[in-house]
């Protein structure tokens, strides 16, 4: 399969809201892919689509060669996903919630220790093994989400804002560990509404009110608008042309 | 020399045993933007709660306007407008209701008060649906009323937090305009950000840590004394195999991934001709080197250092 995530005009509406609108889109291997835009471009509802935890309205998915409406639970035990809002169990240790999606994900007990302790030191978070997770700073808690979303080595990763109100030394430390899976040859699908982040990504998607306006690598989108300042420039310009010509 | 509009000396509040806000000294002066960044949880919002009277500190002093918060609160509470993070709007009301609620909380006379509100929707460019329900406008939109609501009483001094998270871009830029019209005219703003765009463009910034002032200045003093060193941003072939080599390349302080390019701190312009020959000495092809500016991100970075993250 050349691809891992193939989006064909995937789309999603809530009543007479068009969230996501006939999406169409495919990631190689081993890529950092941006889905940009501000809240309201229909970045998560995207991701619940590929993560098998929403269905469609129409058009469909596949993420690494399994569709996203029939093979849900495959896709499940093959990726994993970062969410926006901190979701694991604030009254656990570190150590504990690793073990709880280890359990979930059926982690074989003597590979455990193992990709435990790989996941911590990568994360330089081995210290905090026995604090309760409630107690971590935001940047923590976002270490420790990652790397339990990284017990079951999953070949595609969804992160979701995941460095949104973390502060930027703690951002910076996230995406040295990002990059360091890519190396390792995962491929990850990242949303942002930042961009700054955006200019991390290889490629990304900068959607708006549910469609994607371009997708590319930032380079190229800077380059198709000489006249403007930077990338959020190049975005606005984008937006204004959408809206004038609909 | 005009005393400062807002200004915290020694501020602390502490929780039972936790401290939340740790000796914060800063200055905001008349007709200034002032940023405010730093994680979520690192006390931004509890020096905002103590300069607009919510919160009493716990040592130290919180003074807007001349005034003394802790000894009196409520004067303040007149002189200042506040708008929350994620708006504080009443959903099943409209444009006009909810500015109608809000002037009435700020005490402004019911005679006036019609006026007050068409030269607050002409200000904030929310003529076109003054009886549209909140909870039919999009983000940009609520986000223009929330100020709406913060700028009725015509307050000198204003406090906003996160107000463009999540936020368009057309309707961030618009938004910092119209940040930019009122200081113009003399107002006041304090604005908490997690974009460094939006960073750049405050008079000073200030960063917090763990409630502790971690760096304090324009951005330009704070780049020119916190990252002194050019950077430059590298486009080779094999990125990941290439960042080992760049960053033991004498004169490279630091080297990190961005995207497909790497970005190297480095001492002095001139090791970029000792990274093309040891990038092309070990098979990696050169495609392009070039200087980069600092950004406010790399600044931070540098001012934390040494800082433990925990």
């Amino acid at each position: 399969m050349e691809f891992v995530v193939e989006c064909d005009r995937l789309t999603r509406a809530f009543g007479r809201r068009v969230a996501v609108d006939a999406l169409t889109l495919q990631i190689p291997r081993g890529e950092v892919f941006g889905l940009i835009g501000p809240d309201g471009a229909g970045k998560t509802t995207t991701m619940r689509m590929l993560t098998a935890i929403m269905a469609p309205s129409s058009g469909s998915a596949r993420v690494l060669g399994l569709d996203v409406t029939r093979d849900g639970e495959a896709i499940k035990e093959r990726i994993g996903y970062v969410s926006q809002r901190f979701s694991l169990y604030g009254d656990l240790t570190v150590g504990e919630n690793l073990e709880f999606f280890a359990d979930l994900f059926q982690v074989p007990p003597d590979e455990r220790p193992e990709r435990t302790e790989r996941l911590l030191a990568a994360s330089r978070m081995t210290p905090f093994i026995r604090r309760q997770a409630r107690d971590l700073s935001g940047g923590m808690k976002q270490k420790l989400a990652l790397a339990c979303a990284l017990i079951h080595t999953p070949e595609v990763l969804f992160l979701d804002e995941p460095t949104t109100g973390v502060d930027p030394v703690s951002r910076r430390d996230f995406w040295r560990i990002l990059y360091g899976l890519v190396g390792d040859g995962m491929t990850l699908v990242v949303s942002t509404p930042f961009m700054d982040e955006a200019v991390r990504c290889h490629r990304i998607a900068l959607m708006h009110l549910g469609r994607m306006l371009m997708c590319d690598t930032p380079d190229a989108i800077r380059a198709r608008h000489p006249d403007e300042v930077d990338l959020e420039a190049a975005f606005i310009r984008l937006i204004r042309d959408t809206e004038s010509s609909s | 020399m005009m005393p400062p509009a807002i200004a915290c000396v020694d501020l602390v509040r502490r929780f039972g045993t936790f401290t939340a806000v740790d000796r914060i000294t800063l200055q905001a002066h008349v007709g200034s933007v002032f940023g405010f960044l730093g994680p979520n949880g690192s006390g931004k919002s509890t020096t905002i709660r103590m300069l607009c009277g919510l919160l009493a500190p716990t040592s130290g002093q919180a003074i807007v306007d001349g005034i003394d918060v802790a000894r009196d609160p409520e004067s303040v509470k007149r002189r200042i407008g506040y708008m929350s993070q994620k708006f504080s709007l009443y959903e099943d009301l409209t444009v006009r209701e909810n500015l109608e609620f809000y002037g009435g909380i700020y005490g402004i006379g019911r005679r006036g008060r019609r006026a007050r509100i068409d030269e607050t929707l002409e200000r904030t460019d929310l003529t076109d649906n003054p009886d549209t329900l909140v909870r039919e406008l999009s983000v940009g939109v609520r986000q223009r009323l929330a100020l709406g609501g913060a700028l009725l009483h015509r307050p000198r001094i204003l406090f906003l937090d996160e107000p463009t998270s999540g936020v368009d871009p057309i309707s961030r830029r618009r938004f910092w305009s119209l940040i930019h019209e009122l200081t113009a005219e003399g107002a006041t703003i304090l604005v908490t950000t997690h974009y460094m765009d939006e960073a750049e463009q405050c008079d000073r910034i200030a960063l917090i840590r763990s409630g502790k002032l971690v760096a304090d200045g324009s951005p330009a003093d704070l780049k020119r004394e916190l990252m002194p060193w050019p950077i430059l941003s590298i486009d080779c072939a094999n990125p990941f195999e290439a960042l080992d080599i760049i960053a033991r390349t004498p004169g490279v302080r630091d080297a990190a991934l961005y995207g497909v390019h790497i970005h190297a701190v480095v001492e002095d312009t001139a090791v970029a001709d000792a990274l093309r020959t040891a990038l092309e000495a070990s098979g990696h092809a050169v495609y392009r080197i070039e200087g980069v500016a600092a950004t406010l991100e790399d600044v931070f970075v540098a001012a934390a250092e040494g800082d433990a993250d925990a």
